[in-house]
């Protein structure tokens, strides 16, 4: 739309170019505008059909009662009794907020940490350095498959290797992740040991500093700690930013760990229940496929509210180098 | 003091590689002990290697090898890169280089579904497949992402072409080529790079992905082998620990050589575009 309201003016009042030339040039900008949509075409039915139509059905049906089962002509509209069962007398529901919050608030700190911490102790440049960034890499791309939560299961269980590990202490372990103390503790071991992604982005931020900041800083005295909180982190806030906001949004959403780590249950003891997981359940196994789009209604809603959230704050904290904005 | 400065960061980076490693090594050494010294025997390494875990695991499901998960695992995620590939360098090209009425507002529209939870959309999608006759087909896994809607993939391309010189298309049209020649000549194959990159992570991704098939795919004949490995839980008795490590460690392979052959790219995928492992 800006496009053309600025286009327009202008080419009204340019003088009258040659006939031929100007409808040559008409020509091939209608012939790029039809293109641009030609191109887009593939893209702009899946945004219909797989995904603005989706998200809008998925509202209606969190008004119903849908459950998939009976034909379509059984289905009842039933106004906000979802949502109102959902917040006053769902037994799972607040448990479930309640699991997601602690993992999000414990695991994605965690994580942001040692990834930074790690990204400082690599960015060196030194031989070989290339093969520990991919090592630490690895589990980042490994981690999110059933396989390794199927090792994480036998790793941190009653018999298994990490209790073994703490019993050359001396320590008596715990049967973790059959403990409903615990075992969201190890879906966070697990979400902190994929730290390689938003370590990369770190590294790739860390080498935007430029060293004449460094260096003016050691010639005015300042220590290496003061530098990494003057220095470091200032410079380094956009990537922060931009790390903590993915990792959100991708912690709220894991799903395959804790679902196959609780076998499905979210167990025990609802401990290991996190938000996706409730909605796989009610939707799949329970068929109630309107109180489902109801919860992930509700789901949707907070990852919005946190976006914004995370964008309006941002701007007192995170530091950009031109003043501009990013 | 610089010199011991230098020593203490390689140690506390062995030391931190050594824990992050170390499930790994472990699933590796297990996956090779046999069903008595896997309870017995602590070490990562296995007194005697035996294959035994292999063979019991490859039919440990009833009546469906593990060939036949495999199998659907290749290709779903072969279609996958396929249809991501093609989908998304055409919708890039004409975010990135066309100019056309809308751009900017359908351009806003992409990064907003980039930010769109799956699970939001997977019940109202499963609804729609159900009623196409499309569940336990591997229809609803692939043809979405003939419609580009794996949007990472859209902006990573899209960020790419950005860098492409303008100069270049500029040549072309003076030589009276239009948009479909200029794509197909020039930006196609300078796009390479973003190609290679967005192929190596669809793999990647399809191959671990382990909700939407879990959804899409109920009979064990259409199983990927995420949802085989799955089974091992249901009768979690020690017996089958072996042959479930052994398992683990054959899924992991294709993931584990993509990375050994196209770690640079992936790498640097990462930290230019910020996608997720």
């Amino acid at each position: 739309m800006v496009l053309t309201t600025a286009t327009r003016p202008e080419a009204a009042a340019a003088p009258p170019a040659p006939p031929r030339r100007r409808s040559r040039r008409n020509a091939g900008r209608r012939q790029e505008g039809l293109a641009g949509y030609v191109f887009l075409s593939p893209w702009l039915i899946g945004l219909m059909a797989v995904t603005a139509f989706p998200v809008l059905f998925s509202l209606y049906l969190s008004f119903t009662d849908y459950d998939i089962l009976s034909s379509w002509d059984m289905l009842n509209w039933v106004g906000t009794a979802n949502y109102e069962k959902i917040f006053t007398t769902d037994p799972i529901f607040w448990k479930s907020v309640r699991v997601t919050l602690t993992y999000a608030l414990i695991a994605i700190p965690l994580k942001l940490t040692a990834s930074l911490g790690v990204a400082l102790l690599l960015n060196r440049e030194r031989r070989g350095i290339g093969l520990f960034r991919s090592a630490f890499y690895l589990p980042s791309l490994l981690g999110g498959s059933v396989a390794l939560a199927l090792v994480w299961v036998a790793i941190f269980n009653g018999e298994g290797s990490f209790n073994s590990f703490l019993s050359l202490f001396g320590l008596q372990g715990e049967p973790w992740i059959n403990d409903p103390d615990w075992a969201l503790g190890t879906l966070m071991v697990l979400s902190v040991w994929q730290f390689g992604g938003p370590m990369v982005i770190f590294l790739a931020g860390l080498k935007q500093v430029p060293t004449e900041l460094y260096e003016a800083a050691s010639v005015d005295g300042a220590s290496r700690v003061r530098q990494f909180f003057h220095v470091t982190l200032p410079m380094l806030s956009p990537v922060i930013f931009f790390n903590l906001v993915l990792e959100t949004i991708h912690g709220f959403q894991g799903f395959t760990s804790a679902y196959v780590i609780s076998n499905g249950t979210g167990g025990p003891v609802y401990s290991t229940k996190i938000y996706t997981l409730m909605i796989y359940d009610k939707g799949f196994t329970d068929f109630q496929m309107g109180y489902a789009s109801a919860l992930a209604w509700i789901f949707l809603a907070a990852i919005g509210l946190i976006t914004v959230v995370f964008f309006s704050t941002g701007r007192f904290w995170v530091h950009y180098s031109d003043g501009g904005e990013s | 003091m610089t010199r011991l400065r230098a020593l203490s960061r390689v140690v506390m980076l062995v030391l931190v590689l050594a824990v992050v490693l170390y499930p790994l090594v472990w699933v590796l050494g297990s996956a090779l002990k046999s069903p008595t010294e896997i309870t017995s025997n602590q070490s990562v390494w296995p007194e005697e290697v035996t294959w035994s875990n292999f063979t019991v695991g490859w039919g440990y499901i009833p009546g469906v090898s593990f060939g036949r998960f495999f199998w659907n695992s290749f290709l779903i995620a072969g279609a996958s890169v396929l249809a991501n590939c093609v989908s998304c360098l055409l919708t890039a090209y004409a975010f990135a280089r066309l100019k056309f009425f809308g751009r900017r507002g359908w351009f806003a529209l992409m990064i907003v579904t980039l930010l769109l939870p799956g699970h939001v959309l997977i019940i109202p999608q499963y609804v729609m497949f159900h009623e196409f006759g499309w569940v336990d087909t591997p229809l609803p896994l692939i043809v979405p992402k003939l419609l580009a809607t794996e949007a990472f993939f859209v902006f990573l391309m899209v960020q790419f072409m950005r860098g492409i010189p303008r100069e270049l298309d500029d040549a072309a049209k003076i030589d009276g080529s239009g948009p479909y020649r200029i794509f197909w000549h020039v930006i196609a194959p300078l796009a390479r790079p973003a190609l290679i990159t967005t192929a190596i992570f669809s793999f990647i991704w399809t191959w671990n992905d382990f909700f939407a098939q879990l959804v899409y795919l109920p009979s064990v004949r259409s199983y990927t082998v995420p949802i085989a490995l799955r089974l091992f839980v249901d009768s979690s008795g020690q017996t089958s620990l072996g042959p479930m490590l052994a398992m683990s460690v054959l899924s992991l392979l294709p993931v584990f050589l993509f990375f050994l052959a196209f770690q640079r790219f992936l790498v640097q995928g990462i930290s230019t575009s910020g996608l997720k492992g």
